[in-house]
């Protein structure tokens, strides 16, 4: 079966400051796979270029078997790919119910019409609510994204980011500052909202981690030094020198 | 999800029009047809017209600035540039005597302004913010530099005269009156308001709101923020090329300085002063705007003093414009509190006013006694004709802005209370 995501010798300088050394990486589709490791490992900037906000420098990165050098982020989302961002980076003055709405629109065939009106299309009006209802801010639907608690957006984070139908999902630390309780209920809705989906995300909480993902890689300083099921890279000593000892026993 | 769509019943169904919708397009129907026939004088015409070209060019900018994000510098130069096509245009109709009625030429009108805004807009677009606006500039000083180098498209510092009247007579009328002009920019105003709105609601105007917020989640939704910009940018040039006509219908001329830079200032200035927050913020904006600089400027010579100041304290203290400040009082009115509030209103502004009269009196005063001839020493202010070298007036007009200004302040912390009051739901203390 074709790989969702397939990285080969991913390479990326800034400068002279080589951040990421060369990543392969499999992920397959239905996975749910989380990439772990400490600050400044790369995390992120492995993220920006799976998602074309920066270009490689050397490598490459297949979504469903496409290369993806060169393309925009908007051309990659309609491939089938679609993430969410560390800090959150929602519509702030918009209704959470538009928020939702605009992620819709292109998925459902609308690209750059002027000549359809948005409130009078049943579909998306229901597309939307169905979104609104998975992550439970019915309620919430006529107020100003902005004004929404922390907690609410980052779920409307992972609504707009889900709500186009993207097989590929990418969550940037979903659970960054965020209560015990917040957790545990963001937990819940990304178990939900990526059921038959591939999940790819980078996570420091391993509470978050172990408890979602089926797959991790443990990247440290640009690259990744091991892969697997969460039992065999919590029980890999190269990891526990790395990185992971040291995190579970702050943990504890 | 059935209990959930009932809770949210008010988004959830489309069907018909509702009254709600269409009851703010009609009232406006109904006030531009009977406008004429309470104002009836030629000069109130005039200003009327005058003030529905400056809307429909204020909501074109609203386009870019309030729906798009993107802050232009130049829009006059569409306005402009659709406007002289449309001179050349009658001109054209004149020598060849085209049978083409008068009321299609904003159709050209708006044409042309697309079409040098899909030009521009297919570089200026790229990125929104400074780079934006530095380009909107340069265009827009490029644009008014040539109408002075290319004198027979622009006609050089006399400008390029036409006559409308020419046209082919549409139903047999055949626009010599004033006020058959102003049915037709009537016409033309409603229907491109209207236009503008529903563009407001499609999908491409939704996302101009989304690129305005946050340029890059956009891109991370499957739309290109400079794709979704350009579509604004080329329908802003569309309806600024529809005022341009309805320009050079209602003066018959077109100058350079319609193409300035001062001209863009202007607009920009109205945009902001009716609030680009909302849809109708511009067309409150052009109304104010245009009754003070044709009142106003008859009144007074520093008239522009006062609307500097009036834009200066818009910007500092109300930011959403007169149509923020119209919607601030609607939670207010939604509690059955309007009410409440009008007493202590009174207490406050009417001081308050009174200091801004004071204010101004003083201005004036000043104005008077430094630029009038030497020996002139009499003045008219106020419906009040006095000596401006004498003490006396200069005593009244500091006494009513010191005494309004700490009256005003006086009341201000009870105003403050009352509105706080009129805010809270019923039932639940204040």
């Amino acid at each position: 079966m074709m790989a969702a995501l397939e990285i080969t010798d991913l390479k990326k300088s800034f400068g002279k400051a080589e951040i990421i050394r060369g990543v392969n990486l499999s992920i397959a589709k239905g996975e749910r796979h989380a990439i772990i490791g400490p600050n400044g490992a790369g995390k992120s900037t492995l993220f920006n270029l799976i998602t074309g906000r920066f270009p490689q420098t050397s490598g490459s990165i297949k979504l469903h078997g496409h290369d993806l050098r060169g393309k925009a982020p908007f051309e990659i989302n309609r491939m089938g790919l679609s993430r969410s961002f560390q800090i959150t980076n929602i519509f702030p003055k918009m209704t959470v119910f538009e928020n939702v709405r605009c992620s819709l629109l292109w998925s459902h065939g609308y690209k750059y019409s002027f000549w359809n009106m948005v409130s009078r299309s049943q579909d998306l009006t229901d597309g939307a609510l169905e979104i609104l209802d998975q992550i439970n801010l019915l309620q919430r639907a006529e107020l100003p994204a902005g004004l929404l608690s922390y907690a609410e957006q980052r779920a409307l984070e992972i609504g707009i980011t889900i709500a186009g139908g993207a097989d590929v999902i990418m969550l940037d630390e979903p659970t960054a500052g965020m209560s015990h309780s917040e957790t545990d209920y963001i937990v819940e809705l990304i178990r939900k909202v990526t059921q038959n989906k591939t999940l790819v995300m980078v996570e420091h909480d391993m509470g978050v981690v172990f408890g979602l993902a089926d797959q991790i890689s443990v990247l440290v300083y640009g690259e990744i030094i091991a892969t697997g099921h969460p039992e065999d890279v919590r029980s890999n000593p190269k990891v526990q020198e790395a990185y992971l000892g040291a995190a579970l026993e702050a943990e504890h | 999800m059935t209990d959930a769509s009932q809770k949210t019943a008010t988004i959830t169904r489309a069907p018909a029009l509702s009254l709600g919708q269409v009851l703010p397009w009609v009232i406006s129907v109904i006030f531009l047809v009977a406008m004429p026939t309470i104002f009836q004088s030629n000069s109130a015409i005039t200003i009327m017209n005058q003030m529905m070209i400056t809307i429909v060019f204020a909501l074109s900018y609203n386009m870019l600035l309030g729906q798009g994000g993107m802050l232009s510098f130049g829009h006059a130069v569409y306005m402009g540039v659709g406007g002289f096509f449309c001179m050349h245009l009658m001109n054209i109709v004149e020598t060849n005597e085209l049978p083409i009625p008068l009321p299609v030429l904003p159709i050209f009108g708006g044409l042309f302004g697309l079409g040098l805004a899909t030009i521009v807009g297919s570089f200026s677009t790229r990125k929104a913010g400074t780079v934006f606006a530095m380009i909107s500039l340069g265009i827009g000083e490029l644009i008014a530099a040539c109408s002075v180098i290319i004198t027979a498209f622009f006609g050089g510092e006399e400008g390029m005269p036409g006559d409308r009247t020419y046209f082919m007579p549409f139903f047999g009328i055949e626009f010599l009156q004033q006020i058959e002009v102003y049915y037709l920019i009537a016409f033309w105003t409603v229907l491109s308001t209207l236009l503008m709105y529903l563009f407001s609601r499609t999908p491409v105007g939704r996302m101009a709101n989304a690129v305005r917020d946050n340029p890059e989640r956009a891109e991370f939704l499957g739309y290109s923020a400079r794709w979704v910009r350009f579509f604004s940018f080329s329908a802003a040039g569309f309806f600024a090329g529809i005022a341009g006509a309805l320009f050079a219908i209602n003066y018959e001329i077109l100058t350079e300085t319609n193409l300035s830079t001062t001209q863009s200032g202007v607009i920009l200035l109205i945009a902001f002063l009716g609030g680009v927050g909302f849809f109708f913020g511009p067309i409150i904006g052009a109304i104010v705007f245009t009754l003070l600089q044709s009142v106003l400027s008859l009144q007074s010579e520093i008239w522009q003093l006062y609307v500097g100041a009036l834009f200066l304290a818009t910007v500092m203290y109300f930011p959403g414009g007169l149509a923020g400040v119209l919607m601030m009082h609607v939670p207010a009115a939604k509690f059955g509190k309007l009410g409440t509030l009008v007493v202590p209103y009174i207490k406050t502004l009417v001081p308050a006013i009174i200091a801004i009269f004071g204010l101004a009196a003083l201005m004036e005063l000043l104005f008077h006694v430094r630029h009038a001839s030497a020996g002139d020493d009499e003045m008219t202010l106020f419906w009040t004709t006095f000596d401006s070298h004498s003490v006396l007036p200069w005593i009244i007009a500091c006494v009513a802005t010191v005494g309004g200004f700490w009256l005003a302040r006086l009341s201000a912390p009870s105003l403050r209370e009352a509105w706080h009051r009129a805010n809270t739901p019923k039932g639940r203390p204040a």
